[in-house]
């Protein structure tokens, strides 16, 4: 029985007890009495009583036996080659658990008369269409074999329990029905904790996003100190041999923070400008009719991908930069095609939806009494705008372009291609720099092994940037918080 | 009580001399207004006389803050406002194109139904006007208008140890006595009030019209106003507005005691509105 088909016998009962129920509460209720809830709560509070403990029995049940059957497989690997355990451990494992997908895939016949090496299992594996590795071993087939056996019976010993979950669920929801049973409020309860795992989940997301990067940072600090990394000028890993312990590399944060933030400020330098004044004249000058046409196609910058943003920087703006420049200085261009300039113009471009879009969003929010107390006062609108307007929206406004900034800092796409990779540490915005962003993907990109610093480096970056960013944010929040308590 | 009667008396005198000697100041004639397709005014005419508080009363809708708004060209502010007939300020022509908007607004200032002050200090909300025209030389000059200004809105004594904290941090009534002071700091020669004690208790409210009155000796007042009692108790003169009409104008005491139209008495006496 798959699982798919089991959840649907679980909801099919569940909607037999949801029709039982409404008709239990309908017959129920003589007049006599005021009903205390509706008949469909009746049914619903059934539906729910009879199918999500199955379901959640089934999660746990998936969870709990395929990590059962594991640990049994494991222990029946025959011991060997003490060096490296783990390792090879989980490489058998993953090649039984190779083998028994493979298994599942063919005939009862075939299965009957399993061939006793793997040199012979191998061929007609692949015949079915399941390539394995070359290393497999004999033992391993039998292994597999149970395996595929005790998934099999785990299964159906979850899929009786989980029918049998859902149909005592629903006897135990039907017999509550009664004129004075509170279903309405039962249904209200659950959908409270429903609503709550929803925000629970975006957390613990959150929270397992950070432990990851927790445990290959720890790692990667084993080979490489905090203090090198964090205050180091050099960024060098040298790439070698997997496996290979020779070469270290130097792991120095400051080039790629600087870099960071430079192309991060140059893009801010160009976006909140244009952005900012965007924003002034879409919220205080433009007619209803201007606005509606201009404020969407604004936001359709926002809507672009940011890799087309990075090769409209690589093959548009970092040439055309390259070539003036080459004009200005009569032959020699100063700027290079892959600069911080051209990775924060564009950066810039892609921000200026952005910064219009929150600060519109936050002018329109300054009470219109306020202009109005100022044109009455006999000023201008740019006087009432930069008097009374901007004041009273500053807090907001900074804290949409905090906001903007950390966007500005994770960015990735349009710096890979236009920023360079070099790990420069200058103050030329015409040179090349690299982010942190880049390295992320330098680092983790290609055929790498998982326990060298020179990938487990990408982690400790990915982990700093992320409370880079967490750091504005909350930040940013906590002034724009702020600034609402101020009107409302 | 000798006293008492001495002074209403000439208070009586008073009203009745500057109702015959005041020149008009303002002056609407045929005013329309149309928000969009809607047709708010009708055709008003209205004289505004100088030094006197003019009510304009009617219930909801009918024009009156619509007319109050094109008296100092706030109507421009909304999309789709469009006004005709004739509005002048000392015979001049304020919908003129060569009128400076900004300018008239400084000789024809407003007050709001609702408190606005700026979120600043209370010092510079009043400096405000005074600042943006150029009003004083130096910073002593400024202060000295600030400080008049406070003490014409009767607000200086409960202010005048905290003029660096925020506007907005007064009460109500306070507020909309800043609001004032902060009108009068541009010396307006017109004030407006678009119902200024709608949003104020009753002792604010009574803080509020005893300023009025004591304004009146030096600016034109023009103020909607809800309420028949505030009408009778600060203006000299009333006009009756209803469904964008002005219905009837008059000297205040007339208009209460002895009003010639039917609708005009139906409203004072409270049958509809």
């Amino acid at each position: 029985m798959s699982t798919l088909l089991v959840l649907v016998i679980v909801v099919a009962i569940g909607l037999v007890g949801f029709f039982l129920g409404r008709q239990r509460a309908i017959s129920k209720d003589d007049r006599s009495v005021k009903a205390h809830s509706l008949p469909h709560y009746h049914g619903w509070w059934v539906f729910l009583v009879s199918v999500l403990p199955a379901i959640i029995f089934i999660l746990v049940w998936a969870i709990g036996s395929s990590f059962y059957i594991e640990r049994q497989a494991i222990n029946s690997l025959p011991v060997h080659n003490s060096e490296s355990v783990i390792a090879s451990q989980s490489l058998e494992l993953g090649m039984v658990g190779g083998i028994a997908r493979g298994l599942d895939k063919l005939t009862d016949q075939e299965r009957a008369n399993l061939p006793t090496t793997f040199s012979e299992l191998r061929p007609l594996l692949s015949s079915k269409g399941v390539a394995l590795a070359t290393e497999g071993q004999d033992f391993m087939i039998p292994v597999a074999v149970q395996w595929n056996k005790s998934t099999a019976r785990a299964h159906n010993i979850g899929a009786v329990v989980a029918i049998v979950l859902a149909v005592a669920g629903a006897i135990f929801g039907l017999s509550g029905v009664n004129v004075r049973t509170r279903a309405r409020n039962n249904v209200e309860r659950i959908i409270l904790w429903g609503l709550l795992a929803a925000s629970t989940i975006a957390i613990l997301t959150t929270v397992g996003i950070v432990l990851s990067m927790l445990f290959q940072t720890i790692t990667f600090f084993q080979s490489v100190t905090p203090s090198s990394f964090f205050f180091g000028t050099v960024w060098d890993p040298r790439f070698s041999a997997a496996g290979g312990n020779g070469a270290q590399g130097q792991f120095g944060l400051i080039p790629l923070l600087a870099g960071t933030l430079y192309i991060a400020l140059v893009a801010m330098l160009f976006a909140v400008p244009v952005g900012l004044f965007a924003a002034i004249y879409m919220a205080e000058y433009a007619s209803r009719s201007v606005r509606s046409v201009v404020k969407p196609l604004l936001e359709v910058l926002a809507g672009i991908p940011t890799i087309v943003y990075g090769f409209f920087a690589l093959v548009t703006v970092g040439p055309f930069l390259r070539d003036i420049s080459a004009a200005i200085s009569g032959g020699y261009p100063f700027i290079m095609a892959q600069s911080v300039l051209t990775a924060g113009i564009v950066m810039g471009v892609m921000l200026i939806p952005f910064v219009s879009s929150l600060s519109d969003d936050i002018i329109t929010a300054v009470p219109g009494s306020l202009r109005d107390g100022s044109l009455g006062l006999g000023s201008t609108r740019s006087e009432t705008i930069r008097r009374v307007v901007l004041p009273a929206a500053l807090p907001g406004i900074v804290g949409a372009l905090l906001l903007t900034a950390s966007r500005a800092i994770g960015e990735t796409m349009i710096v890979v291609l236009a920023a360079g990779v070099a790990a420069n540490l200058n103050i030329n915005p015409f040179d090349a720099m690299t982010t942190i962003t880049v390295k992320i993907v330098n680092q983790l990109t290609g055929d790498l092994e998982f326990n060298s610093p020179q990938t487990l480096v990408a982690f400790a970056l990915g982990l700093t940037l992320f409370f880079i960013t967490l750091a504005m944010n909350i930040f940013a929040l906590y002034i724009v918080r702020k600034y609402r308590e101020q009107y409302e | 009580m000798n006293l008492m009667t001495e002074r209403s008396l000439e208070k009586a005198v008073n009203d009745k001399m500057s109702a015959q000697v005041n020149t008009i100041k303002m002056q609407g004639k045929d005013v329309t207004v149309h928000y969009g397709e809607k047709q708010a005014l009708f055709g008003v005419s209205l004289d505004v006389p100088e030094k006197m508080v003019t009510a304009l009363i009617g219930p909801s809708g009918c024009g009156k803050s619509t007319f109050l708004r094109s008296l100092n060209r706030m109507n421009d502010t909304i999309e789709g406002c469009k006004i005709g007939g004739k509005i002048t300020l000392d015979d001049e022509d304020i919908y003129n194109p060569k009128i400076d908007v900004v300018e008239l607004r400084a000789r024809v200032g407003m007050v709001f139904q609702k408190p606005n002050p700026f979120p600043k200090s209370i010092f510079e909300n009043v400096a405000y006007g005074p600042r943006i025209h150029g009003l004083a030389k130096n910073r002593h000059e400024l202060e000295e208008i600030v400080e008049k200004s406070l003490r014409r809105a009767s607000l200086f004594d409960e202010v005048k140890d905290r003029l660096h904290e925020a506007g907005t941090g007064l009460s109500g009534g306070q507020q909309q006595r800043l609001c004032i002071a902060r009108a009068i700091a541009v010396s307006p020669e017109v004030i407006l009030m678009d119902e200024p004690c709608s949003a104020l208790d009753p002792i604010a409210t009574a803080k509020v019209e005893e300023l009025i009155d004591e304004l009146r000796q030096n600016y034109t007042i023009v103020i909607v106003t809800h309420s028949m009692q505030q009408a009778a108790r600060v203006s000299q003169r009333t006009a009756m507005f209803h469904l964008g009409n002005l219905v009837e104008v008059g000297d205040t005491e007339m208009m209460f005691t002895n009003p010639t139209e039917k609708r005009t008495q139906d409203y004072i006496t409270g049958r509809f509105g």
